[in-house]
């Protein structure tokens, strides 16, 4: 199947460009970027906070399948345009990881489909590069956690 | 045990990064490797083994030579690096495209 989601993230710049093109009406897209429950369900984390409008802040909370806090995220919304745009900051509690700025755009493209354009933009270009590769070393580390796991059976079946 | 760190700080070096072209189309002893190299033996030494350890190369034993080839899946998953982050943006997103298309009003 085709990805829809691009990711456009040039080298040697601080900031990268996630593009998406959605079957729906932009004031739907739009929605689900504001209620909270919605928030909740897509992005798989808890809302604790989310005042949608300029000078308003936000607050997720997400929590491992056994219900301990893994990540605290924050940020303040500097502009708000219905069915337009949000710019926002994201914060990372408790990581070396400073504030990043996200520039939101929401665009109409027929009644019934729209596109949406994450401009994000980091402090440099080795923070950048090091948030891409956060969910590949993730995988890396669930590999070779499952790896240790057949290691440790095996070591089981034989002793 | 830090793989991610290592396979990327393995890259991040010019000489490593030399030495991986030089195996990509042939596998080659360390003395042949080192040969191409100002550097001291020892120091390709290391890298070649900073390099094994993170999996860029394997070693094969052909006679009393160690040949170093390169690991074209190890390679593949390290120019594959944004597809875990875009991966992520797209199931999210695929999420929310399906949320909507059956979202109802609340009043």
């Amino acid at each position: 199947m085709e990805r829809k989601t691009k990711v456009n993230a040039e080298e040697g710049k601080q900031e990268l460009v996630i593009t998406r093109e959605f079957e729906l009406p932009v004031e739907l897209l739009f929605k689900a970027y504001i209620e909270p429950e919605i928030v909740e369900q897509w992005m798989g984390t808890k809302v604790l906070k989310l005042e949608s409008k300029k000078h308003g802040s936000w607050q997720f909370e997400t929590s491992d399948p056994q219900g301990n806090v893994v990540l605290k995220t924050n940020g303040v919304i500097h502009e708000f345009v219905p069915n337009e745009k949000i710019t926002r900051t994201f914060e990372m509690e408790n990581t070396p990881f400073p504030v990043q700025l996200e520039f939101l755009e929401f665009e109409k493209l027929t009644s019934n489909t729209s596109k949406l354009t994450m401009h994000v933009v980091y402090k440099s270009v080795e923070l950048r590069n090091q948030m891409l590769r956060m969910p590949f070393a993730q995988g890396i580390n669930m590999a070779y956690n499952r790896l240790q796991d057949i290691v440790s059976k095996l070591k089981t079946v034989h002793s | 045990m830090n793989l991610r760190r290592d396979v990327f700080q393995a890259i991040a070096d010019p000489t490593r990064r030399a030495i991986l072209l030089l195996v990509a189309t042939q596998a080659m002893t360390a003395g042949a490797i080192a040969s191409n190299f100002d550097t001291a033996r020892p120091t390709v030494s290391k890298h070649l083994q900073i390099l094994t350890e993170c999996e860029l190369l394997k070693q094969q034993q052909n006679g009393r030579e160690m040949y170093y080839h390169l690991n074209p899946q190890k390679m593949k998953e390290i120019a594959d690096f944004i597809e875990p982050f875009r991966n992520m943006w797209d199931d999210r997103f695929n999420k929310l495209e399906d949320l909507m298309k059956n979202y109802k009003p609340k009043d």
